[in-house]
């Protein structure tokens, strides 16, 4: 479904990634873990297409299409969602206009009919209740005044709603204590489909715990180094990236 | 059905279209100022000779103040210097280019009609296309004004008022802005030629929002304009002046005046929404919009000022409530779009002078473009007015790098007792919030249109229902092709 190759990509001029492949297949989910500074938000940001990173080489299919070649907001229609790790507030705007305005943009390129007001509140009960998202956040302005762990709920409940093919996961654990982790780690799983695929970027292993990945990659110096299981996620949790890094000095030599 | 006939009468196609024909040339003023031409004004209008006098002293006042200082310069504005002489200050009602069809129309105008959602028969009337006879709104019109009358609520054109109730006008114009309070209210009161008169009496709610009944009746007023409302004790009304589809208009220079009074209990809401041309992209042409409102608040009154301004080259208006009550309440709602070349010094000032006065203001600036956007503000708390309270929030959103925002809020408080509260925010339309807007699949137009509309959310629920939409649509048009 998605299929990386040899990505390079650089922010104003400075070298991010250096050439990225990996490959992931509808209904896998996708660990990517790395060190601060490894590329992993890089990488996130490219697939979805936002302005400030370029793409100096390589390429991106997504279900055979050039990724690269379309608009983010035609990503986004054609199924492609990211949770951000920092979710952005909008005054004024609140949370099931918005949303019904994006899922009816979303609708449409699918080739269904807009959803009703009815509907779509009946819609986003359901959803919310995955999340454990109160219905009363619903009505006040996009993510003002939301805690850290409701602005990370309200991103898994919009995934639930948008029901994407591929979904990418921002650090989405990233200030979240233990019990807001479980609620959108349960989000999360109950999410996971044989028509979907996720790609999970991650600095933390604990998260891996909730939602246990297919495959987990490794990135360093914007390159994914090791590839393997879900217990690689386990030993880097132990042993830190160092001995990876060294590893991989060690071969480059 | 008597009404039906005298609707049908009125709009005879072809006497219509004759009537207009004849003495147009002797109904125009030559260009000019001088007191010559105000008794012409006078004259033509057949009014009282207090009026005269009233327009006279206000041409002296005006006079002086040219010698004096001239034009004021203090506001955050740039225009080249007006020559008033120039100026022809009395047309005939009706005198404009009367057009045979849309055909004739500016295409361009007609796309932004279509955007905006005017229907056909109200953009005839805005572009000046003679009006069918069956003209549904003449009837509507006609039974408004009956039940108006009914309930002894005086609504008419500022004319009208001066010749039946003159003795109304005699003890209200002028009470709140006096002839003398600015170099543009001195002019407007010489010179102006016509407006809107309201008088609600003692204890009646005004039946309806008069904003309906205006658009339908929306005439060429011209260039100076006076308004005029009156609530008496416990009377209510709300009143809308303006219209979103854009106003086109020959004379670049426009100075109303709006005068409110509300009398114990009483309560006034004045809603508007000015789209003036603002002149081209590179800053050409374009409307200088220089308004003096103001409302005066008797004993647990309530004035209420909501604007949305997106029109006009320049924009000069502070709509102010003097709050002369005890328990009076003062509010001041406003939008303020500057995009291209525009410019807008606008905002409000809050006069406590009564005990436990209230005021709230929210003023939300939007620039775009080479936009300036200036809010202006008082809050002056005086010595008697113990307890009163303000609350003041001014918001100015950015889009682009060429464009400005402004704040100038001024407080003056001179008594212990008064609470003033003020808050400011600038922010620019973030790439961030767009892009999470598209991240979920909305266009950039519409990504900005929704930051654009919930960031005004707060002024736009103030508005007459009908009206809030259509500011929003307006909204979206007046910043098509701000970004990117």
């Amino acid at each position: 479904m998605l299929v990386i190759k040899d990505l390079h990509a650089e922010v104003e001029g400075k070298k991010i990634l250096n050439g990225i492949d990996l490959e992931l297949a509808v209904g896998q989910v996708h660990a990517v873990m790395g060190p601060n500074g490894s590329g992993k938000s890089t990488l996130a940001s490219v697939l979805v297409g936002r302005e400030l990173f370029k793409v100096t080489k390589g390429s991106v299919t997504y279900d055979g299409h050039n990724l690269l070649a379309m608009e983010p907001e035609v990503r986004a229609r054609e199924g492609v969602f990211l949770s951000f790790q920092y979710p952005v507030e909008i005054p004024g705007v609140s949370t099931s206009y918005f949303l019904r305005s994006a899922l009816n943009a979303v609708r449409k390129q699918r080739g269904e009919s807009e959803l009703d007001a009815m509907d779509f509140i009946q819609m986003s009960k359901e959803k919310a209740k995955l999340v454990e998202l109160p219905a009363a956040l619903l009505s006040r302005s996009i993510n003002e005044g939301f805690s850290g762990g409701e602005k990370k709920r309200n991103e898994i409940f919009q995934m639930a709603m948008l029901e994407p093919r591929l979904a990418i996961l921002d650090e989405t654990d990233s200030g979240l204590d233990v019990d807001a982790l479980r609620v959108v780690a349960n989000g999360v799983n109950a999410l996971r489909s044989p028509d979907r695929a996720m790609l999970i970027i991650t600095h933390y292993q604990r998260l891996l715990d909730y939602i246990v990945p297919d495959k987990t990659h490794v990135l360093v110096g914007g390159r994914i180094v090791k590839s393997g299981g879900a217990d690689l996620a386990r030993e880097v949790e132990e042993r830190g990236y160092r001995w990876i890094e060294e590893e991989v000095g060690a071969a480059s030599v | 059905m008597s009404e039906q006939t005298s609707a049908n009468d009125l709009f005879e196609p072809g006497e219509y279209k004759y009537g207009f024909v004849t003495d147009i040339e002797s109904d125009v003023a030559p260009p000019g100022l001088n007191e010559g031409i105000i008794r012409f004004i006078s004259a033509k209008k057949e009014e009282p000779e207090f009026m005269l006098e009233w327009r006279l002293k206000a041409f002296r006042a005006w006079e002086k103040m040219v010698k004096d200082e001239g034009s004021p310069a203090w506001a955050h504005v740039k225009f080249p210097p007006i020559d008033y002489q120039a100026i022809s200050y009395y047309a005939a009602p009706g005198k404009k280019k009367q057009l045979n069809s849309l055909d004739e129309v500016d295409p361009e105008l007609l796309a932004t009609f279509e955007k905006l959602g005017i229907p056909l028969e109200e953009q005839k009337m805005l572009t000046g296309v003679a009006v069918d006879a069956v003209f549904d709104s003449v009837s509507v019109a006609t039974t408004f004004k009956e039940k108006l009358y009914e309930a002894g609520v005086i609504f008419c054109s500022f004319s009208e008022a001066v010749k039946t109730h003159p003795e109304l006008i005699k003890k209200y114009l002028g009470t709140v802005v006096p002839v003398t309070d600015n170099y543009f209210a001195a002019l407007n009161s010489a010179v102006f030629t016509d407006g809107s008169f309201c008088y609600v009496p003692k204890g009646v709610r005004c039946p309806m929002e008069l904003s309906t009944y205006f658009r339908i009746n929306t005439a060429n007023t011209g260039q100076f304009e006076r308004t005029l409302i009156v609530a008496e004790e416990g009377a209510h009304v709300s009143y809308l002046e303006g219209c979103t589809a854009p106003m086109r208009d020959e004379n670049q220079l426009h100075a109303a005046v709006v005068e409110l009074i509300a009398a114990d209990d009483a309560g006034i809401k004045y809603s508007t929404v000015q789209n003036w041309y603002p002149g081209d992209k590179e800053g050409k042409g374009g409307i200088y919009n220089f308004v003096t409102k103001r409302g005066k608040c008797a004993d647990r009154a309530k004035i209420s000022w909501t604007q949305v301004e997106t029109g006009s080259a320049i924009t000069w208006k502070y709509p102010s409530v003097i709050l002369q009550g005890e328990d009076s309440v003062g509010e001041f709602y406003s939008v303020a779009v500057t995009n291209n070349y525009q410019q807008a010094d606008t905002g409000t000032k809050m006069v406590h002078l009564g005990k436990n006065s209230k005021s709230t203001i929210i003023s939300k600036g939007i620039s775009a473009g080479h936009g300036q956007n200036s809010y202006r503000g008082l809050v002056q708390m005086n010595p008697k007015a113990a307890g009163a309270r303000n609350y003041s929030q001014c918001d100015s959103l950015l889009i682009g790098d060429k464009c400005g925002a402004h704040t100038f809020p001024y407080i003056d408080v001179r008594n212990d007792s008064g609470q003033v509260e003020h808050e400011a925010s600038t922010s620019k339309i973030g790439e961030d919030q767009i892009f999470y807007c598209k991240q979920r699949g909305l266009s950039e137009e519409d990504a900005v249109s929704m930051i654009v509309n919930g960031f005004c959310k707060a002024v736009f629920k103030e508005l007459p229902m009908e009206f809030a939409v259509e500011a929003q649509k307006l909204l979206n048009v007046t910043l098509e092709g701000a970004i990117g």
